[in-house]
């Protein structure tokens, strides 16, 4: 029988905790296993902005969203955030968030906006508004 | 001059990214919590590492996973404008995280410490490989000797024109300093790259 980390006995079938990180296995329980976004292809940026889609419907779908799925609804709804702002709120991992977020985005319950690629920084207008932005701090 | 970005965006809504490197305790979280007008928050990420596993009795490999927080915060600039900074994670192991974290940043700041400036040097020496815009700002700590900017750069061996900055990461005035120079050098790097294409 081997041992855990944390000296104890481990049974077959048990979550396995580590003592001082906590639930280890667990935050991808939520998303029944998966540690990829699904068949959309979107990678979620940190700081890609999620934002509620006004035209998705109103009502709770019980059956197909989760406690985490609705958490991050309701947190999409005071404003749009970021992914970054998303897993900090709902205190849970952004690769799990990313998973979330995605069958969010497959349900079209929310829009993501993509980052500007790497080869189109922002234009001189916005620098210089970002720059006047900090003055004005 | 309107920018193909803008044409592309999914929303109005526009975020840029600014990372914050530098060694342990220099100050990171520091700085960005003094400018950012949110508190800091932190996100983390599971990662399982690889070559750590552990058989257990079913004989299915389990890995050890390991959190990596990254504490960052946010200045809206105006509505549907806003300014995320992101502290990096430690330099050893984590690498992939920061390309990841680099992917459309406008560029980076490098706190040092004068009394421990080799700690910045993996930072200094990953932004300069990737061409990523950023600027050194010293950190002044209370019995660190006074440096200039110019003896700071020679000790860090910077590439010609990295603007180095001394600043108090505790300071909300300090701190905005350091990311108008980062900024404005981000600009002029970007303009004579795109010179630099067409002639």
């Amino acid at each position: 029988m081997t041992d855990t980390p944390t000296g104890g006995p481990r049974e077959p079938g048990i979550q396995w905790y580590d003592g001082e990180a906590g639930p280890l296995v667990r935050p991808y329980a939520m998303t029944g296993g998966r540690t990829q976004p699904g068949p959309s292809g979107v990678s979620f940026d940190l700081i890609a902005l999620v934002t509620l889609d006004p035209a998705a419907p109103a009502m709770d779908d019980d059956t197909v969203l989760g406690p985490e799925h609705r958490a991050l609804i309701g947190l999409c709804r005071l404003e749009t955030q970021s992914v970054a702002e998303l897993a900090a709120g709902a205190d849970l991992p952004v690769g799990v968030v990313r998973v979330l977020l995605g069958d969010l985005l497959d349900l079209g319950r929310v829009t993501v906006s993509r980052p500007v690629p790497p080869a189109h920084l922002p234009d001189e207008r916005v620098l210089r508004e970002v720059i006047e932005g900090l003055r004005a701090l | 001059m309107v920018s193909e970005s803008d044409a592309a965006a999914d929303t109005s809504a526009l975020a840029l990214k600014i990372l914050v490197a530098g060694g342990f305790g220099v100050g990171k979280t520091t700085l960005v919590g003094a400018v950012s007008e949110i508190r800091p928050l932190r996100t983390e990420e599971l990662l399982s590492e690889a070559g750590q596993s552990v058989d257990d009795t079913d004989g299915v490999d389990r890995k050890v996973t390991t959190t990596v927080a990254m504490d960052f915060g946010r200045i809206t600039i105006r509505s549907g404008l806003s300014l995320y900074l992101f502290g990096t994670p430690g330099q050893d192991r984590f690498w992939f995280l920061w390309d990841e974290l680099s992917q459309g940043a406008l560029g980076a700041v490098v706190l040092a410490d004068t009394r421990r400036l080799e700690d910045c040097f993996p930072a200094v020496d990953y932004f300069e490989h990737r061409r990523i815009p950023f600027v050194v700002a010293v950190n002044c700590f209370p019995g660190a000797r006074g440096y200039g900017a110019h003896d700071v750069s020679r000790a860090l061996d910077l590439d010609h024109g990295t603007p180095v900055v001394l600043c108090d990461a505790r300071e909300r005035d300090s701190g905005k300093e350091v990311l108008i120079r980062l900024v404005e050098y981000a600009g002029r790097m970007h303009t004579a790259r795109l010179l630099d294409s067409v002639s």
